[in-house]
């Protein structure tokens, strides 16, 4: 039986690829004896401390990144495989100062790097809100990279037990043929030159692959949405390369700076190679921005 | 002579004693008769706890005069003996059926204690699939709170599905299961005595305690619709006290429930978000219901998220 964490995450990593059934996994020793708590020291993580030599190979993480990003997490989340984040940018994008990348990492999940997030100046701010899945107690973290490389670091503890392994509790089929319904929608009044809030939802069961099938004895295969490309007038604005620690139906709010009439537009893909998209024209006059298009 | 024959008494008298203690060694749970034949034992309410060793929902059983039909099992193996030893102090019928009302394991991690009587294990035909993709995350917990409280406990699916109504009899006394629109769970059974009039209603019902959206709280605001309309003579909620009236009980589940969906609509109207909505909708419910704080929160992602699409 594989039991360190390394390996078993090469290997779940290598399922993940091949995509296929998972009926492996019902032999892993998924889950520790002993839970992390709040207390613990989030430096001494040896999972973070795997990650961080893999991503960043050495480069310091200021671990007092307050001035930069800030991380906002429920201590005692009320739903493990629904658990909101939020996180918040401290200082605008301008092009000479700006954050370029965010990486989402969850200590004690078992695939814990949940993705990167890829901003732009034309971002206005780097914030981005969404939903994750927390499989055991843990720190949550999130690592900002600035544009001239400094990273900066925040971390939450969160309470949740078993939102990995839980499926949504619909049947598979069902949530298959309705994924890929997409609202992009701007918050509020559009005023240019500031930054404007969009919520982009998406219909999909983001599943992980570790819930048991009992129909067929077998684990759900992973399906989820890997990448979100949104763009304002052909110019990035958020890029998003994620995975299942992403909640169900994805739902992300960041922003992004218009300057001028233009269309906001999501390109999404998922593990299927499944395309989606949705547009919406943005524009200074009122009433007329709510208007979302979507082709599932 | 005589000696050895007075000990042989004695070794046989001692071993009697013993094997009597083992016998007996299990206590009974406390069971309340509401009508001839159907017993409940009142669970704690609470989370569990190495103080309630997982006692924490109404479960019970109904006696016919063929055999004995258990309806939810109990928070360990242990809960499950004493369920047992309950109804061999009432009768020595078998036990035929175990029903399982729907996945928590409050209600069925019990379920070992019956594998030597070979009852049919029954459940919805969406119990198993409950039961298995959550059975890792249950067992950690379980141990992780009970310690070895919880030994023997172990997740046993039915062996006997129902989809949509089954009827079963324990010798001269029928019952009607029930499957339901997404509620509780995706799982919900509902088990009616028809000789009593008794829906045993288990989770679809939470009385003084928090009810717990694990599915839908749009399904269980039409499921309590229909509940209204069987009008049942008694029902048995699956937490709370045992002997309130039952439409008094059901007001206040769906006052609750229904606030929380109306209030929910509104915040994703305003454009607020999910944290937004957990911090600040339905405090003042707090004092009206048991464990408020460990579920309220979680009733209010479970609604938003549900009802974020149907704007």
């Amino acid at each position: 039986m594989i039991t360190t964490g390394a390996t078993r995450r090469a290997v779940l990593r290598g399922l993940l690829a091949a995509g296929g059934t998972l009926a492996l996994l019902a032999t892993f020793a998924i889950h520790p004896a002993h839970a992390a708590q709040p207390g613990d020291d989030p430096d001494k993580n040896a999972r973070w401390q795997d990650f961080r030599e893999g991503m960043f190979k050495g480069r310091p993480v200021d671990t007092h990144g307050d001035a930069v990003i800030k991380l906002d997490a429920p201590a005692r989340a009320a739903d493990a495989a629904v658990v909101p984040i939020a996180i918040a940018a401290q200082f605008p994008q301008t092009p000479s100062r700006y954050i370029r990348k965010l990486y989402l990492f969850i200590d004690e999940n078992p695939e814990p790097y949940g993705g990167s997030f890829e901003f732009t100046p034309d971002s206005g701010l780097a914030s981005l809100e969404t939903r994750v899945r927390v499989e055991d107690y843990t720190f949550l973290r999130v690592i900002a990279e600035t544009n001239d490389g400094h990273l900066y670091s925040a971390v939450r503890f969160v309470k949740a037990s078993g939102g990995c392994s839980a499926p949504a509790g619909k049947d598979d089929a069902a949530a298959e043929a309705d994924a890929g319904l997409v609202r992009l929608q701007p918050q509020g009044r559009t005023v240019f030159g500031k930054p404007q809030l969009v919520q982009l939802m998406v219909r999909h069961p983001n599943r992980t692959g570790m819930a048991m099938n009992q129909v067929t004895r077998l684990y759900s295969s992973a399906y989820f949405i890997r990448k979100v490309q949104v763009t304002y007038a052909d110019k990035p604005v958020m890029t998003a390369n994620v995975n299942f620690s992403i909640s169900e139906n994805p739902n992300f709010r960041f922003y992004f700076t218009p300057r001028a009439n233009g269309e906001l537009k999501a390109h999404i893909e998922d593990t299927k190679n499944r395309q989606f998209e949705a547009q919406v024209a943005i524009s200074s006059q009122p009433g007329a921005q709510q208007s979302t298009s979507t082709t599932p | 002579m005589a000696r050895r024959a007075l000990r042989h008494l004695l070794l046989a008298a001692g071993l009697l004693v013993a094997f009597a203690a083992t016998a007996h060694a299990v206590t009974a749970l406390k069971v309340t008769q509401i009508v001839p034949g159907l017993y409940v034992h009142r669970g704690h309410d609470d989370v569990a706890t190495r103080a309630n060793g997982g006692d924490i929902a109404n479960i019970g059983f109904i006696v016919g005069r063929r055999c004995v039909a258990a309806i939810d099992t109990g928070g360990t193996a242990a809960e499950g003996r004493a369920l047992r030893a309950a109804i061999r102090a009432v009768t020595p019928l078998p036990v035929c059926y175990v029903i399982n009302t729907h996945m928590h394991p409050d209600h069925i991690l019990g379920n070992a204690a019956f594998k030597g009587d070979r009852p049919q294990f029954v459940g919805s035909a969406a119990l198993a699939e409950a039961e298995a993709s959550h059975a890792e995350s249950y067992m950690r917990v379980l141990h992780r709170e009970l310690g070895a409280l919880a030994d023997g406990s172990e997740i046993i699916p039915p062996t006997l599905a129902v989809n949509g109504s089954m009827t079963l009899d324990l010798g001269g006394r029928v019952l009607k299961l029930q499957t339901w629109k997404t509620a509780h769970t995706n799982n919900d059974l509902t088990v009616y005595d028809e000789s009593s009039g008794t829906l045993w209603l288990a989770d679809l019902l939470f009385v003084q305690c928090i009810p717990v959206i694990d599915g839908s709280v749009t399904g269980w605001l039409a499921d309590i619709a229909t509940i209204r309309q069987m009008n049942p003579r008694r029902v048995v909620p699956g937490h709370g006290p045992i002997d309130t009236p039952w439409r008094d009980a059901l007001d206040a589940e769906e006052a609750y429930l229904s606030a929380l969906a109306r209030d929910v609509r509104a915040a994703i109207r305003a454009g607020k978000t999910m944290q937004q909505a957990v911090d600040t909708i339905g405090l003042d419910e707090r004092k009206k219901w048991r464990l408020f704080d460990i579920y309220h929160q979680r009733n209010v992602t479970a609604a938003y998220a549900e009802l974020e699409w149907d704007q």
